[in-house]
């Protein structure tokens, strides 16, 4: 039960874990470039002209 | 305390000044990084990336890869902080705030039928956000339905400021702009009523912190066994949450104010120290 109950406190840390893997894993895939591109153009679709 | 907070997260992460007069955007390495709110990238301030526009980005590419760099992000923010996001440092969420301040209206916290409504922004995650970016094609391309048909935060700091200070653009909007400047004032004048009626019903990005609420790192811990159960807590959330779901429901934005007004003190914004395994309180002001 202890071990349960452990775990459960811990889950936001393997979360983070988690979320670092995926965050290299996006980072290899050159998916921070993607989303720069994206973020130092003016996007049109978001101030509703394109 | 939690006012001057929002204020200065807004202010840093949007501190691109010479945009704002120029009617340009920030185009330094700054953005390769999201900020934790919902900020649009196309905010003449902006100096960092809005999660959901990058999510957008990432779906919008040609073919389908799965987006782990903005579930990577969504996991670590999630996982540290919930919807303490939504309370402390989202700009869009200061904006309802100041208007729900508005001495107009007699306030409400919720809409009417809200058990149903509040699924809605779980509905715009998955229809918007993800099928939308990824099924809806504008001429060739994959567009990024969520920022292009309903985000409110795009128009007000993006649109606004950009369209104010830039000429050419402002020639060219046209009944899209519209249609989003309708959905800007029909949520401002919402929000002078409603306490944050678009964070409540229709953001993705709270949809997706609130599934980190009931184990992120920052909770707002109860002290039950020194509850006198006087309804403080409750009366006081500005979701309308009992005091059995203050910080376990994914509704509650850690916004503090229970932690205010509970009269024992049994209410804590707290941390779990991973090295001992204890949990430290601080008290809120």
């Amino acid at each position: 039960m202890g071990f349960w109950k452990n775990s459960r406190q811990y889950l936001w840390v393997w979360g983070t874990l988690a979320g670092i893997v995926f965050l290299g894993i996006g980072g290899l895939q050159g998916q921070f470039a993607v989303i720069w591109q994206k973020a130092v153009m003016i996007c049109m679709e978001c101030i509703g002209i394109g | 305390m939690r006012l001057a907070v929002q204020l200065l997260f807004t202010v840093l992460t949007n501190g691109y000044a010479y945009g704002f007069v120029r009617g340009k955007i920030y185009q330094g390495s700054l953005k390769y990084v999201c900020v934790p709110g919902l900020n649009c990238y196309s905010c003449p301030g902006a100096l960092a990336s809005c999660p959901i526009g990058a999510l957008q980005a990432l779906l919008n590419q040609k073919g389908f890869s799965v987006p782990f760099g903005m579930i990577g992000f969504f996991f670590v923010v999630g996982s540290l902080l919930g919807r303490f996001v939504c309370g402390w440092l989202c700009p869009f969420g200061l904006a309802q705030d100041l208007l729900h301040k508005v001495p107009v209206f007699e306030k409400r916290k919720r809409l009417p039928f809200h058990d149903i409504l509040k699924y809605g922004k779980y509905l715009v995650l998955v229809f918007l956000v993800c099928a939308g970016s990824l099924f809806l094609f504008g001429g060739y391309a994959k567009v990024p339905a969520y920022c292009k048909y309903l985000c409110p935060s795009g128009t007000l700091f993006g649109a606004l400021p950009l369209l104010g200070a830039n000429t050419s653009l402002r020639s060219q909007a046209g009944g899209l702009f519209l249609w989003k400047l309708g959905v800007l004032l029909f949520i401002v004048v919402l929000s002078v009523k409603v306490f944050r009626p678009f964070c409540q019903y229709l953001c993705p990005l709270g949809a997706i912190y609130g599934c980190f609420n009931r184990f992120s790192l920052v909770q707002i811990r109860w002290e039950k066994e020194r509850c006198a159960a006087c309804g403080a807590c409750e009366k006081s959330c500005p979701v309308g949450l009992s005091v059995n779901e203050i910080s376990r429901s994914s509704e509650c934005i850690r916004c503090g104010r229970c932690v205010g007004a509970c009269p024992q003190k049994c209410l804590h914004f707290s941390t779990a120290d991973s090295s001992r395994g204890e949990t430290k309180y601080y008290e809120h002001r």
